[in-house]
């Protein structure tokens, strides 16, 4: 039982567009697996079914299991609040609220009740460090987080996710917005985080995907083409698509 | 090298933009030129903290006036706040279509009700229960006060909901990836961000409040003296104006105009408040403040 | 996790309360709605809508008042619209945005802040004493226009500001002035929006009474011309009521009033829609 996540026939519908056809693919537990493609082929579609954001948009359907830990996520008893707080995620821009660099921290914390405030100290301080980002910040935790640059934004976006302990961390091109220097930083990081979190990462950069995953998956029109582990599919692909790809032949 | 007839639409133009300006300022002028030079007579102080206002006896006193319209507008807006501001987070956030396509259309037309209407409707309905049901003639501080919460409810819904709407989605998508309820992403994220947005809604409310004559008139009691209790009833600046305007002549007649200033400079304040605030929106969108 | 209330429940709670407050909302008018119409509808008929009061409006119709009503928004619309876009055009046209912009913003900002019975004093020491007018409907019209010129200009401003400039763009690089890209361009594509601006003033216009308490009389014979005073709905609802001259009138009054704004309201939302339906080919 090493798969963290399991996805079987999934398929996902905007109204009549159809985005997500037959997806079939296990994420390995304590893994990074890597999601790349073109634009529009449904890798952010596909991660954002894992933590059910997708049940914000009104024309959202889908057919087909997803399971985490066993478990379907979009069994009608299953509380979205509880798996969000399992399935964590990191988005394309930084988000931070308009709030503290120590309260976006701790957002998540209070939100799910806890109020012992030393403990909520030492989880930010944890955070933070884990996020690489403590020694940056560490003076000036009451000021907005809004004037971090956009690298640092994103490190305490990560460290807010990793507060709440969750078990999967979606990461949604978290480095698309990024300076090359903020990329390695997110790197490193992610190096680092995969002792303890499972992290499925969508990128649109294939020597990201090689630099920092186990495992990758090639989306196309919505399909899975290929997956399998990233050394093999990016040095001898199986599918004449996958190698057009990656060797920058397509489209 | 420039045609002359685009270059007397420009000055045409030109002349139309300074048109509110000049309206303004000839407001002001015939205002100020009636009403100050009575109040320098009289003496400010005594006009604006005088408490009895009697023409016959030559008393101006305008304390119980404004006292008057803050009451009202003050209880007003203590019913109106909590329901606007509910409808308006349900309209931004949690009504589904259907019902956000029902609210819009009700939302115009109930600002769009005349307000004398709305005094009409105080009058014939709402007097007589509360005549019934806490004494009194029915014209009170508190009726009025009612009219107005209905009249201020549209105000401060709309501003408020597109101040709620104003807030980046990335915002509520962080929060609710946290595992946050939506709830929760409403008090603790999306209000909060909506904050200098809404405090502009509530003082535009709370000027259309003060501002408003007929309907107040028809339900307040309009008897010139200090409430004891919010069944009493109250004379707001307004109707003080529109009461006596009629009938008065020489000096009362200015006084009537000095009421004018005292509710114009409250309108001022409230517009600078209102300023200051929508200013700090401002920032929040560019570098955030908060 | 000591809580009272877990985020679950409270989400539940918080939930039935919204919806709740939408209702009331919703209630609200349909009380007051309801009750004008119902009890005035009846009032309405033929007579009432051609025949001129009787006894001080005890029996007898309203023609007059309609008639005025028609007159000052008429004269309200006809002035405030030409200014209001006119400065919102040269705002967002002609110049950038520098002390001018903002003294006019300030201008029209104040103007839309200033309470209806203070527009009333000005109208009485402006049209009816300082320049000798005496009661009529068209100082009562213009005072109308000035109250109705800010909610034009801020419209129209934004309409126009949603224009694309890349319409602009083309015109003038087919060598169009700027007036033409203007005339032929901008305004028509804002129209919709602009409308719809003209409409919220009229509606305001035609619903106001304390602006013009001083300023057109409360004559109750027909008007023979705009210089004539006179008494508009509102203005003659007012009188009814707080006069206690007939009941059942004023309930007449209110329900035409109310029917008034509603008609338009409704009309030009349909025909704005069309409109802009029919500009972007859909």
């Amino acid at each position: 039982m090493d798969y963290r996540i399991e996805v079987e026939d999934l398929n996902v519908y905007f109204d009549e567009a159809h985005i997500l056809k037959d997806i079939s693919i296990n994420i390995k537990k304590n893994r990074v697996t890597s999601l790349i493609g073109p634009s529009g082929c449904g890798k952010s579609t596909f991660i954002r079914t894992l933590n059910r954001m997708n049940d914000l948009i009104d024309s959202f359907k889908m057919t087909g299991t997803i399971l985490l830990d066993g478990g379907d996520i979009y069994d009608p008893k299953v509380d979205v609040v509880d798996l969000r707080k399992k399935v964590g995620m990191v988005f394309q821009k930084p988000n931070p609220f308009p709030k503290s660099i120590f309260d976006n921290v701790a957002y998540g914390l209070r939100i799910h009740g806890i109020k012992d405030k030393d403990f909520i100290e030492k989880r930010v301080e944890d955070s933070l460090k884990e996020a690489a980002l403590w020694d940056e910040v560490k003076e000036k935790l009451d000021k907005s987080a809004m004037g971090l640059s956009g690298g640092q934004q994103q490190r305490l976006c990560i460290a807010r996710t990793i507060a709440v302990e969750p078990e999967v961390i979606l990461m949604d091109e978290p480095c698309s917005a990024l300076d090359p220097i903020s990329t390695t930083k997110i790197e490193d990081l992610i190096h680092k985080l995969k002792e303890d979190f499972t992290i499925i990462i969508v990128t649109h950069n294939m020597q990201q995907a090689t630099r920092v995953s186990k495992y990758t998956a090639f989306f196309l029109n919505g399909e899975i083409v290929e997956s399998g582990l990233t050394d093999k599919l990016f040095i001898e692909p199986e599918d004449k698509r996958t190698e057009d790809y990656i060797t920058g032949r397509f489209g | 090298m420039k045609d002359i007839g685009e270059f007397l639409i420009e000055k045409g133009l030109l002349i139309t933009a300074f048109l509110s300006i000049i309206i303004i300022l000839l407001i002001i002028i015939f205002i100020f030129s009636e009403g100050l030079p009575f109040m320098e007579s009289y003496g400010f102080l005594k006009f604006i903290f005088g408490s009895i206002w009697d023409p016959s006896s030559g008393d101006y006193g305008v304390l119980p006036m404004i006292v008057g319209s803050l009451g009202i507008t003050s209880l007003a807006l203590v019913f109106a706040i909590p329901l606007s501001l509910l409808c308006a987070i349900y309209m931004a956030e949690i009504a589904p279509k259907t019902m956000r396509k029902i609210l819009k259309p009700v939302i115009e037309t109930l600002a769009g009700i005349p307000s004398v209407v709305y005094g009409f409707f105080g009058l014939i309905v709402l007097v007589p229960i509360m005549r019934i049901h806490f004494g009194g003639t029915g014209f009170s501080m508190f009726t009025a006060s009612i009219i107005l919460t209905v009249m201020i409810l549209p105000t401060i819904i709309s501003v408020s909901e597109d101040a709620l709407r104003f807030i980046p989605h990335e915002y509520k998508e962080a929060s609710l990836a946290l595992g946050a309820t939506h709830w929760q992403t409403i008090k603790n994220v999306i209000f909060p961000a909506a904050i200098p947005g809404i405090i502009t809604a509530i003082i535009l409310g709370m000027g259309r409040a003060i501002g408003e004559t007929l309907a107040v008139i028809m339900v307040a009691g309009n008897v010139a003296q200090f409430p004891t209790t919010i069944s009493d009833p109250v004379r707001a600046l307004t109707s003080n104006i529109a009461i006596e305007m009629g009938y008065a002549t020489g000096i009362h007649y200015s006084a009537l105009f000095g009421t004018a200033i005292v509710l114009f400079i409250i309108i001022i304040i409230l517009l600078v408040v209102a300023n200051y605030f929508h200013y700090k929106k401002k920032i929040t969108i560019g570098g955030g403040y908060l | 996790m000591n809580r009272i209330i877990s985020p679950k429940n409270a989400q539940k709670i918080m939930k039935g309360v919204f919806w709740a407050s939408g209702i009331v909302t919703i209630i609200i008018l349909l009380i007051i709605i309801g009750y004008i119409l119902i009890k005035g509808l009846p009032v309405i008929n033929l007579e009432f809508l051609l025949e001129n009061p009787i006894d001080s409006g005890k029996s007898g119709g309203i023609a007059p008042m309609i008639v005025s009503t028609l007159i000052i928004t008429f004269i309200a619309v006809f002035v405030a619209t030409p200014i209001g876009v006119g400065a919102a055009v040269f705002i967002e046209e002609y110049t950038k945005e520098n002390i001018l912009v903002k003294l006019i913003r300030l201008g029209s900002e104040t103007l839309a802040s200033i309470p209806s019975i203070v527009f009333g004093l000005f109208g009485l020491a402006f049209f009816v004493i300082y320049l000798h007018m005496g009661w009529s409907l068209f100082s009562g019209g213009i005072v109308l226009a000035f109250m109705a010129l800010p909610t034009i200009l801020q419209v129209s401003e934004v309409s126009i500001i949603a224009v694309p400039r890349s319409y602009a763009e083309g015109s003038l690089a087919l060598g169009g002035s700027k007036w033409q890209t203007i005339y032929r361009v901008i305004l028509p594509a804002a129209v919709p929006g602009i409308t719809t601006g003209v409409i919220l003033g009229m509606a305001r216009a035609m619903s106001e009474a304390a602006a013009i308490l001083f300023v057109v009389g409360s004559a109750l014979a027909m008007p023979l011309s705009i210089f004539d005073p006179g008494r508009p709905l509102p203005l003659h609802l007012y009188v009814l009521a707080t006069e206690g001259i007939s009941l059942d009138n004023a309930y007449g009054t209110a329900a035409v009033l109310v029917l008034l704004i509603l008609i338009i309201t409704v009309v030009t939302n349909t025909v704005v829609e069309r409109y802009s339906k029919k500009m972007m080919g859909r």
